[in-house]
């Protein structure tokens, strides 16, 4: 230390005698204490944490490249087709610059409007069945909730064949139609939604239905107006995931008839039907070039549809978590 | 509060001679009923004993012992295989406090839980014995506890308000019974009843989880009391809350008992002798490595707090308790 430094603090001394010696020393205690507890001591510390911080901004970097790189590319690639012929023309052989998405883009709303309204109450039901009513003593309810788990990581086009085989044919003899395509895809990602739901429906404090029951509610009461309101963040959330995963299905929905080109507006009960993720294979593995271009901005257009559809959920389930 | 205390003791001994005054005058019906009895001096010696004892207990205070609410006949309550708390007995009585004191794992949670058939809820739980609540055993073949619930109503150890609005929270109880008219008053009536009306009046819409701990424990016993029950539980309804809370809490617990039977666990010895009109002391008896709690002591408040009859009672009252 400098005689000038000296100088300086003796300077600067009066200014501090106003707090008693105690105080500072109290404060200079804490802060060593916490400067010890926060700071790395060591040079392998320093090594080692930003090691691990660059791992994890590697990883969350890898996800934001490939995510922007997709769309980025699918923007410059299919920028020549963004009109509104895309969304409103039907599909063409013959006219690949006036052809658009209208058919497959319907098909598409309606295949994912049956499988929300066949998911949301089966899934959600068989959620609240083994969470709240089931014994779990019993060996059955330990087998459906063991096959539930399985059924999660079944293949999609082994749902294909199921759906072939007891919706289109057999039992269901629903015809190659857009409701056999939702129920197959409704099966596909039903698992998921049960899981995600019992979760939820778990994650539900028991301070809350012993507070409910303690009112002499019933168990049915309790669930639903205390336990499934407080659960439907999380519902909502598996339902997003589900639903995702659903718009992006091709392999079951071949099978289930989602034929390639639909010409005329599909209904949800008769007739042929397409869905964008069909109808984009189809352009692809096409010869000429402007296919090539439709296929990729129908990329763009299922982004769209996929973001409408989520972000009604997504505001669904904000509106539910500001009640909490 | 302090007079309470002070009466029995400065004036127990005269009281007892006071009942012996007024003892004739109780078998003097039965005497009119029974003229041909011979010895009439024999008798009374022998009845006045029997009077004594009501008659004593009638003059503690504001106590009111005569109707019983619940009659509770070698009540035991396991757990599997393991006794958690056996063979008590204990009468609660209408319109009194009664807490339930004692070491932790003595069972008096267990107990409480027991009176508004709240350990169905644990499938492992078996109660042997008879809870009599008016006459009739709450475990008796075609009671429904969710009936039950409904007239003997509990608050938890922590505030448990439901993720809803104040208002909501109240009129749920109310709702389930199928109640749809006058909604607001009842939640009116039931935020008064529980002194959080003046705070809470301005912001009924928003969530019942945005309130203070103390206030969220009184939303608590608001919703309890919306339903109109006859007995309130309360299960260390302090024991998360500071000491203000605390207090407010307590001062609510007192008026209560105008309406309400209540009855409250507390680990807190100086919240029973505040609030209490009657305790049960509780104790864990060890045996072959398994613990299971038992009544030790039932009595007035002022006894158990100046002279209880047992020695560990007194142990643990004067903190000599392990």
């Amino acid at each position: 230390m400098t005689t000038g430094e000296t100088q300086k603090i003796r300077e600067d001394r009066p200014r501090e005698r106003r707090t008693t010696e105690r105080t500072r020393l109290a404060v200079a205690g804490a802060r060593a204490a916490g400067q010890g507890l926060y700071t790395p001591r060591s040079a392998k510390h320093r090594v080692t944490n930003t090691l691990f911080s660059a791992v994890l901004f590697l990883g969350l970097g890898t996800a934001l490249v490939a995510l922007t790189a997709i769309i980025g590319w699918a923007l410059v690639e299919g920028w020549p087709r963004l009109d509104a012929n895309l969304f409103l023309a039907g599909p063409s052989t013959i006219n690949p610059e006036e052809a658009g998405f209208r058919t497959a883009i319907i098909g598409t709303v309606y295949v994912i409007g049956g499988v929300i309204a066949l998911i949301v109450p089966l899934g959600v039901g068989a959620a609240i069945y083994l969470e709240e009513f089931a014994d779990r003593e019993r060996w059955y309810n330990r087998f459906i909730e063991l096959n539930i788990q399985n059924l999660a990581g079944v293949p999609s086009i082994v749902f294909g064949i199921l759906g072939l085989a007891f919706i289109v044919r057999g039992l269901g003899n629903f015809g190659f139609v857009a409701a056999a395509g939702s129920m197959t895809l409704a099966l596909l990602v039903l698992p998921t939604v049960i899981l995600a739901s019992r979760e939820a429906i778990r994650a539900v404090p028991s301070s809350v239905r012993n507070g409910s029951l303690a009112l002499g509610a019933t168990l049915w009461q309790t669930v639903w107006r205390n336990v499934l309101p407080a659960a439907a963040p999380g519902i909502l959330t598996g339902v997003i995931l589900g639903v995702a995963r659903a718009i992006g299905e091709a392999a079951p929905l071949l099978l289930v008839g989602a034929v390639t080109f639909v010409v005329y507006d599909p209904s949800f009960f008769e007739g042929g039907y397409s869905v964008l993720p069909v109808q984009i294979y189809n352009y692809a593995k096409r010869p000429q070039e402007e296919f090539h271009v439709m296929a990729i901005a129908g990329v763009l257009v299922m982004l769209v549809v996929l973001m409408l559809i989520n972000s009604f959920a997504i505001w669904l389930r904000n509106r539910y978590e500001k009640k909490w | 509060m302090t007079t309470d205390k002070d009466a029995p003791i400065s004036g127990e001994m005269p009281r007892n001679e006071g009942t012996d005054a007024t003892a004739p005058a109780d078998p003097g019906p039965d005497a009119d009923g029974g003229p041909g009895t011979g010895g009439a001096a024999g008798t009374e010696n022998l009845d006045s004993p029997l009077h004594l004892r009501p008659a004593e207990l009638r003059g503690g205070g504001e106590v009111e012992h005569r109707d019983k609410v619940f009659e509770l006949r070698k009540v035991s309550v396991s757990y599997g295989s393991h006794r958690a708390v056996g063979d008590v007995s204990m009468d609660v009585f209408q319109r009194n406090i009664t807490a339930l004191i004692g070491p932790s794992g003595c069972g008096k949670s267990t107990l409480l839980r027991c009176l508004n058939r709240m350990n169905d809820l644990v499938p492992s739980a078996r109660v042997d014995g008879e809870v009599i609540y008016h006459g009739e055993n709450l475990y008796g073949p075609r009671v429904d506890p969710v009936q039950v619930r409904k007239v003997i109503g509990m608050v938890f150890q922590k505030p448990n308000p439901f993720p809803k609005s104040i208002y909501d929270n109240v009129a749920f109880g109310p709702r389930t019974m199928g109640i749809k008219q006058n909604m607001d008053d009842i939640v009116e009536e039931a935020l008064r009843g529980a002194a959080l009306w003046d705070e809470v009046k301005d912001k009924l819409t928003s969530n019942g989880l945005s309130l203070s701990g103390g206030q969220q424990q009184r939303l608590c016993i608001a919703r309890a009391i919306a339903v109109k029950p006859e007995v309130v539980l309360m299960d260390e309804p302090c024991s998360a809350l500071d000491p203000i809370a605390t207090l407010k809490i307590e001062d609510l617990i007192r008026q209560l008992k105008d309406e309400y039977t209540i009855v409250i666990v507390t680990h807190n010895m100086q919240q029973a002798a505040r609030v209490s009109d009657m305790t049960a002391f509780f104790s864990v008896r060890t045996s072959e490595g398994k613990r299971t709690g038992e009544l030790v002591e039932y009595d007035d408040t002022e006894k158990i707090f100046s002279t209880p009859a047992d020695r560990r009672t007194e142990d643990y009252i004067s903190g000599r308790f392990g």
